[in-house]
């Protein structure tokens, strides 16, 4: 890596957008995540998705953190080569964690993860791409969001349903016989930072997603 | 000439939508016959009532030329499967109806197939792949699927309309006839001769995929009267498939399995092929291409899964054969794929 050259380093991690580097840096363990190009895709399509990936990941990344929600520190971030250097945060990935749980201390866990979503949403934060293997444990018990880039800024409803949705989605298909009660305690959680009525409506949200009838209405909206 | 032991056949009916197609396995794998008869409206996308009609029409013939073309006799069919779901309703229900009815009258089972299940199953054994990340891409349905603890789990799909309809919603827009060829197809010819990149909106969420913005995007930048169609196409192309194969290998990354497999009408497209032929290579996985026939809606793949379903002795009583119009792919207990994962 050019922009910290002469370091040790060593792939943590290949993504499927980006490869993951632990390095060390003013004397510090960081982490250096490289959005590397794609050449399946046009280059105007790949520039564009890897600058504004990076710039917006480190932007939310922060943003999260004022919300009290822990991210990563970032120490920085080049645009050009669509790269951003963070704090290394160390611990078990909560998709790995989970199964290791008994269900007291998995509904505890999940419970969190829900206030720190709900305190994201409240703050007009989209995730974007909610997940198990992008929230690490810390040993202090903090629960760090990472993989902010497909994240947006905007309190629209359908933006929290689709958020949420996706969580649950992830549950059901990597999580999947302890879906049902995770996502629960995900959405006592989320409730307690919202509030009920709020909490509710994107509730019904994610109902009225997963009820699209993506066969039909897809047709006949365009169609008739 | 029948031997004394006779062949044991499925005879599969696929009526999700506009076409009606009955195909013919023995319990081997080998395809005997695949016959289908697409309802092509006068204008205009799919009117369900229209389909159905036509549908109950044809059934008796295809069905016998089928059965002609296969070489069997009705005494070979051992079971009678049919596209349960998910699909359009008045569609279902004739093919569901023409099953029960075949059934009943060769005194054989019945069985409700997954329309996405059979898409995957008929995939796997044309290509022989495995244990494969499907991109399933058609006029009703985009999704990313894969095996995983006894069933195939959606890890992505679209928020709102699928890709394919994409594709023919703004083929018709812009004024583009089909002549027989699927619009889609003619979006791809006009899209080689396209060089330069217009910018639209790419819209994906996690692994899930919104095409609507997109569409609408689309479509307002050629009212506007200055941009060229062949370069509109180019880009429509370039970034629909961008999205796509963004979401198919963060299934891959995510899920870590060695093969991708295209399917549905929208695989015939040879830049979608291209692509998603990268992503594999690039994270060290097979490509597999289904062939057309078998890439569109067919009764082959009906009846092939209807067989492997069968031979796990999971049919359909009659009292279960309603149709099931959003099934879901991930409802189902798909314990027969099980075989070939690990
Ligand atoms: N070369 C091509 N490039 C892009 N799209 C194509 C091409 N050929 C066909 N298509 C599209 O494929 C779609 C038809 O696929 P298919 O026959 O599998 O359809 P379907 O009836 O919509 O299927 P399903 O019931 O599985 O959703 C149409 O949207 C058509 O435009
Ligand atoms: N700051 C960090 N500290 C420790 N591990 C990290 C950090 N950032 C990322 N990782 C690890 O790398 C993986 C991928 O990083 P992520 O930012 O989610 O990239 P991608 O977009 O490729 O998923 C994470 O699941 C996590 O295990
Ligand atoms: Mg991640």
């Amino acid at each position: 890596m050019k922009m910290h050259g002469g370091l040790q380093e060593m792939l943590v991690r290949k993504g499927a957008e980006a490869s993951l580097f632990l390095e060390e840096w003013q004397g510090n363990q960081v982490i250096l995540k490289h959005r590397i190009p794609k050449k399946y895709r046009h280059p105007q399509i790949d520039g564009r998705i890897r600058s504004y990936r990076t710039l917006h990941e480190s932007q939310l990344l922060h943003e999260a953190k004022v919300a009290g929600v822990p991210t990563p520190v970032i120490f920085s971030v080049d645009l050009h080569e669509s790269k951003i250097l963070m704090e290394f945060i160390e611990g078990p990935r909560v998709k790995e964690l989970l199964i290791t749980l008994s269900l007291e201390a998995r509904t505890l866990l999940c419970r969190q993860i829900g206030r720190m979503i709900g305190c994201l949403h409240k703050n007009h934060i989209i995730h974007g791409d909610l997940t198990t293997s992008n929230m690490i444990l810390t040993g202090d018990g903090r629960v760090v969001f990472l993989d902010f880039g497909l994240g947006e800024k905007t309190a629209a409803l359908e933006s929290r349903g689709v958020d949420l949705h996706l969580m649950k989605r992830a549950f059901q298909s990597t999580h999947f016989r302890i879906a049902e009660t995770c996502f629960a305690a995900i959405l006592e959680g989320y409730v307690d930072v919202l509030g009920k009525i709020l909490a509710n409506r994107v509730v019904k949200k994610i109902r009225e997603i997963e009820l699209r009838g993506r066969y039909i209405s897809g047709r006949s909206e365009h169609e008739h | 000439m029948q031997t004394a032991k006779s062949k044991q056949v499925c005879l599969g009916i696929e009526t999700t939508a506009d076409d009606f197609g009955v195909g013919i396995l023995d319990f081997e794998g080998n395809v005997l016959s695949n016959v289908s008869n697409a309802f092509i409206p006068d204008r205009g996308g799919i009117h369900p009532r229209e389909a159905a009609r036509h549908h109950a029409v044809v059934a008796g013939d295809v069905i016998s030329l089928a059965i002609q073309k296969a070489n069997i006799w009705t005494e070979d069919i051992a079971v009678v499967a049919f596209s349960q779901g998910p699909g359009l309703g008045p569609c279902l229900r004739t093919g569901a109806t023409a099953a029960r009815a075949l059934a009943a009258y060769c005194e054989v089972p019945l069985v409700g197939v997954n329309h996405c299940i059979a898409h995957i199953e008929i995939g796997k054994l044309t290509t022989e792949a495995q244990d494969p990340v499907t991109l399933y891409v058609s006029g009703g349905n985009t999704m990313v699927s894969a095996f995983d603890a006894g069933r195939y789990r959606v890890f992505g799909e679209t928020l709102d309309i699928a890709v394919g309809n994409c594709l023919d919603v703004f083929a018709r827009e812009v004024g583009l006839r089909s002549d027989g060829v699927p619009l889609g197809a003619v979006v791809e010819q006009l899209s080689r001769r396209g060089k330069e990149f217009l910018d639209l909106p790419y819209s994906v969420k996690g692994m899930d995929l919104s095409f609507s913005g997109l569409l609408t995007a689309a479509i307002s930048l050629y009212r506007k009267g200055t941009v060229d169609l062949e370069n509109l196409c180019y880009s429509l192309q370039e970034t629909v498939f961008s999205m796509l194969a963004e979401v198919t290998e963060r299934a891959l990354a995510h899920v870590e399995k060695r093969e991708v497999l295209l399917t549905g009408g929208v695989a015939a497209n040879k830049r979608l092929q291209e692509m998603l032929k990268a992503v594999a290579d690039e994270h060290d996985s097979l490509f597999c291409g289904v062939p057309k026939e078998y890439a569109l809606d067919n009764g082959a793949m009906i009846a092939w899964t209807g067989i492997l379903k069968f031979k796990e002795g999971l049919t359909t009583p009659l009292a279960e054969s309603f149709v099931r119009l959003k099934w879901r792919l991930d409802d189902e207990d798909a314990r027969w794929a099980a075989r070939n994962v690990g």
